[in-house]
């Protein structure tokens, strides 16, 4: 009895101190998002493929909730995405990202899926390799799938970061379907596409990342082997298309300088794999007039040059281009913003123009407006010349609860 | 011989005592610096009210962490929490005194953590009155000093900025000297020398015995006739942050 009594305070004792220990250091905070879209998609011209429509309704819903505790140290994040298109293959979900993260003073660790991003230009992103591009969502290739990982980053005072990537699943590429626009004749399924290696999706893929900045630079340093987030396309005699991942290794490297109103950007990659070794770079600056005429107004000019040594095999078509873009920023209470932009073909008369505007409406509400015009493609591209007729205006509102 | 002695010591006297006011000026600067050197690291809820002259307002909710430096500028976290369409969207700031500070953008959309220019001191902070110089950490290098005059415990300075990128000729600084030299306005003068924008300072606590923090910043400008009111709230001095905490991982990790 006397004993029974003993152990039922060193309970107490214990869930007493636990309940302390719970308050302090596990003090939880949630944090639940949604946004839902609708947008508008029509393309101007008829289309060059039969099945191909021209008007596209869609929405999307974006959940996110994270969980954080140990101060922030620790946390649980979430983001869901869903979208239902007219096009089916448009009509997708995903999970964006789902880890855990721990963070102590030098290092940081996040397990599950999550989304990074490496690279510094504008007009195309080199060594951004991590994620699977979400080809059918958007053109400029920003949005991309959850990639399934094991990420430890490592700070140094003096010699700056380390990340090292175990990624244990490769996601493969989604194409537009028959409905769908900015598509090849043929109606590329996914579930066609097969890999070099032997384990398929299941390959044990790694890379790797120094990044460092000293006064005006900044540097990164990268390394990818794996399954490529590209697929390769190859031909027989009858013109019959085969494509498959490769297995890849790719070093990248991407440096920014920024002095006064400048930016200074370089990104470059070599990819090496059994079919097909090639080099690619982007380099190109720019400057920002700021705060005009006192009245806040940001008008900055973009300038860069493409070069890719695959010629016209590669995917994004941008083998020897110049970009040249305005981003111009009203600083006003809405976050008004337009980026107009377009890149040349040096070699061609291919030419692709862009305009991206947004503005906020009252707190919880925003619109985008978005335009690709293809003009002048030349036939002989080989990639580019299927979308010639698939110039588009874009026209979304979200709202944000 | 002996008037001319005379003469010297008196001179020398005046000298002495007549600081000039450059160097006056300097000298509360210096002091407003001491007297809130120490409080190592914070972190501060805060509530922007944007007014258009028409008395319509919206409103932006941030998280600022800072990091004290001596030997340089301080370092900074900024987290924004609404509107909920840049939820996530985070700066990090190395304030230097002297040179162009070191600032990173991280856009939580895209995962994007991008070096962005701090070339644009003038423009004016999310569309509110307040310009970034504004918002930056106010070392004494960065200004040249005058001192002007004294009214009970309050000290007014001019500040002229020595960037020549500054929207401001000057600004007249009026300090209290009671208060441990914590600043009650400030008048700010455009490029063509007319006044600009007031900022007052209110809800002053002691933080720590030695740290005074406002709980508002009200800005008024006098040209536009649009008027940001901040206002502070769960001031932490406890949080004992690092510069683990101040890193392009931090800064990534903080707009999650």
């Amino acid at each position: 009895m006397f004993k029974n009594s003993n152990l039922y305070i060193l309970f107490l004792f214990f869930s007493y101190t636990f309940l302390n220990a719970q308050t302090d250091e596990r003090k939880v905070t949630h944090d639940f998002e949604l946004e839902i879209e609708a947008e508008y998609r029509y393309f101007i011209d008829d289309a060059k493929f039969q099945g191909q429509q021209d008007h596209f309704p869609s929405i999307a819903i974006l959940p996110e909730y994270s969980l954080q505790w140990n101060k922030g140290y620790e946390s649980l994040n979430f983001t869901g995405f869903l979208r239902i298109d007219k096009d089916n293959e448009r009509t997708h979900w995903d999970i964006r990202e789902l880890y855990y993260q721990k963070a102590q003073s030098k290092w940081e660790l996040s397990i599950g899926l999550k989304k990074v991003y490496w690279g510094v230009t504008e007009s195309n992103h080199l060594v951004d390799i991590i994620n699977q591009t979400d080809a059918v969502e958007s053109f400029d290739g920003e949005d991309k799938l959850g990639q399934p990982m094991v990420q430890f980053t490592y700070t140094t005072d003096n010699f700056g970061s380390f990340d090292f990537y175990y990624l244990p699943y490769h996601r493969k590429r989604t194409f537009a379907g028959e409905k769908g626009r900015l598509r090849f004749p043929v109606i590329i399924d996914k579930d066609d596409i097969n890999y070099e290696s032997s384990a398929e999706e299941w390959r044990q893929d790694a890379a790797f990342r120094w990044s460092h900045y000293f006064g005006a630079f900044d540097i990164g340093i990268s390394h990818f082997y794996g399954n490529g987030r590209e697929p390769l396309f190859t031909f027989d005699n009858q013109g019959n298309i085969n494509a498959f991942y490769p297995v890849i290794n790719q070093t990248g490297l991407d440096l920014q300088v920024t002095q006064n109103a400048f930016l200074w950007k370089f990104e470059s990659i070599y990819r090496s794999s059994k079919a097909q070794d090639f080099f690619a770079l982007v380099v190109g600056l720019e400057y920002t007039f700021s705060n005009i005429d006192s009245n806040g107004l940001d008008i900055g000019l973009l300038a860069e040059y493409l070069y890719d040594e695959r010629d016209e095999l590669a995917l994004n078509a941008l083998q020897n281009d110049v970009f040249f873009g305005t981003r111009i920023a009203f600083n006003d209470t809405q976050d008004t913003s337009i980026l107009i932009g377009g890149i040349s073909d040096l070699e061609s008369s291919s030419k692709i123009f862009s305009i991206e505007a947004s503005r906020r409406i009252g707190n919880s509400w925003k619109a985008e407006l978005e335009a690709r015009i293809f003009s002048n493609i030349d036939p002989n591209e080989f990639i580019l010349s299927n979308f010639q007729e698939d110039s588009f205006l874009r026209f979304s509102i979200s709202k944000f609860f | 011989m002996k008037t001319i002695i005379l003469t010297l010591t008196l001179l020398s006297t005046i000298g002495l005592f007549a600081q000039s006011a450059e160097d006056r000026g300097l000298e509360i600067a210096k002091a407003a610096e001491n007297a809130d050197l120490g409080f190592k690291s914070s972190t501060v809820e805060l509530k922007m009210t944007l007014k258009n002259k028409n008395g319509q307002t919206s409103e932006r909710l941030l998280t600022t962490k800072t990091l004290e430096l001596t030997e340089d500028g301080d370092k900074s976290l900024i987290v924004f929490n609404s509107p909920k369409d840049v939820k996530g969207t985070s700066t990090l700031t190395f304030t230097h005194k002297i040179g162009a500070d070191d600032q990173w953008l991280f856009l939580p959309s895209i995962k994007r953590v991008k070096r962005i220019s701090s070339n644009n001191k003038s423009g004016p902070f999310v569309g509110s009155e307040f310009a970034y110089e504004d918002l930056s950490s106010q070392e004494v290098e960065k200004y040249a000093y005058k001192f002007l005059n004294e009214n009970g415990n309050l000290l007014n300075v001019e500040q002229d900025p020595v960037d020549p990128k500054s929207g401001y000729t000057r600004r007249i600084v009026t300090y209290n000297k009671d208060k441990g030299y914590r600043i009650e306005k400030v008048e700010f003068y455009d490029r063509k020398n007319s006044l600009l924008k007031t900022l007052t300072y209110s809800g002053y606590k002691l933080y720590k015995n030695k740290f005074w923090r406002a709980a508002s910043f009200n800005m008024v400008n006098h040209q536009s006739n649009k008027e940001t009111l901040l206002q502070f709230s769960d001031y932490n001095f406890g949080v004992d942050l690092a510069e683990e905490d101040f890193t392009q991982v931090a800064l990534k990790r903080a707009g999650n």
